[in-house]
């Protein structure tokens, strides 16, 4: 299935959840936060499912004013 | 002397809020943070990049023992400053947010309509929010209003270091509102930082004045000195104003060498 994650298209084997596809970018388990088509995803809920053409993101704190 | 101060659910004894970005390494921004003797520490949230390494800062700042106010810079519109908040609440797990909902790149000044809207609803979503807002009395009334935890007026346009443009406006938005006064941006070094506490702020938040100085570290010990400095003069309460020169020294007993003076130019 194709989504597209941090704005770069990757194809997945289906299925894959959530936190599947937020290991394949980091190994962090804390300070990330994602949101699948504009909507958070809670922490709870990383085990749901992706859908085929989801806009992943993955995001982390970073340096900021 | 104890003076602590609270915002939101918080209660600091340092009045100064460091920003996190621009510094030339992660261990100068480490050092420069201890320095100024913050406890509350900007960041952002930004995608994970595959490289790697991005849980350092996260990890080295909580290590540390700072409180962080995540950002949402970057953002133009309500829904995505909702949204950005909201993440950064699910990453790092506080109900402080520091809200800006920018107007346009080029000056980077914050859209106030906007900004009492996104304040508003994320009140409601049980956030502290700390809007980043122009030096109007008015717009933060309105923040105060819509129960912000604290009002953020700059003192110049960000990252631009030109120190307080507008000390009136300060100085009555601190009596118009009951929130903390936090000056955030355009603080371009101590002076600047001492004249907002003088004013009666309750905080200074900066960044690129540290960051981009030649020296961070000595640069953020001078802002931590300046602010402190700045609130005891505050509260000492300064000696009035005079139009007319008034002697310190009193005149009395003043010593009779006048007719001396004069005597010996006529010689």
């Amino acid at each position: 299935m194709n989504v597209v994650v941090n704005g770069e298209p990757v194809v997945l084997e289906e299925p894959c959840s959530v936190e599947q596809v937020v290991r394949r970018v980091t190994a962090a388990t804390e300070g990330v936060a994602v949101a699948v088509n504009g909507e958070v995803v809670r922490r709870a809920a990383w085990a749901t499912a992706l859908q085929p053409d989801d806009e992943v993101e993955i995001l982390v704190a970073t340096a900021g004013g | 002397m104890s003076d602590t101060w609270k915002v939101g659910s918080l209660e600091l004894s340092s009045r100064v809020l460091l920003g996190t970005a621009r510094y030339p390494s992660q261990a100068i921004l480490f050092d420069a943070l201890a320095a100024s003797g913050t406890q509350l520490v900007t960041v952002a949230l930004r995608r994970v990049r595959p490289t790697g390494g991005e849980g350092d800062l996260y990890r080295g700042l909580v290590e540390r023992g700072y409180h962080l106010l995540p950002n949402t810079a970057g953002c133009f519109t309500v829904k995505e400053a909702v949204t950005t908040a909201e993440l950064a609440r699910e990453a790092l797990g506080t109900n402080l947010v520091k809200l800006e909902v920018i107007a346009d790149e080029e000056t980077l000044l914050p859209d106030p309509e906007a900004t009492v809207r996104a304040a508003s609803d994320l009140v409601a979503r049980g956030f502290e929010v700390l809007p980043y807002t122009n030096d109007d009395p008015v717009t933060a009334r309105r923040l105060a209003d819509v129960g912000c935890a604290a009002v953020m007026p700059l003192a110049a346009p960000i990252g631009t270091g030109l120190g307080i443009r507008n000390p009136h406006n300060l100085s009555l938005i601190r009596s118009l509102v009951d929130v903390p006064v936090i000056v955030d941006a355009g603080i371009g070094t101590a002076s600047d930082a001492a004249i907002a506490m003088e004013l009666g702020c309750d905080a200074v938040l900066l960044n690129t004045a540290v960051a981009r100085s030649d020296d961070p570290v000595a640069m953020a010990r001078a802002m931590g000195l300046a602010v402190q400095a700045g609130r005891l003069a505050r509260r000492a309460g300064r000696a009035p104003r005079q139009h007319l020169a008034e002697a310190s020294t009193s005149m009395s007993g003043v010593a009779a060498f006048r007719a001396y003076e004069s005597s010996k130019e006529m010689d």
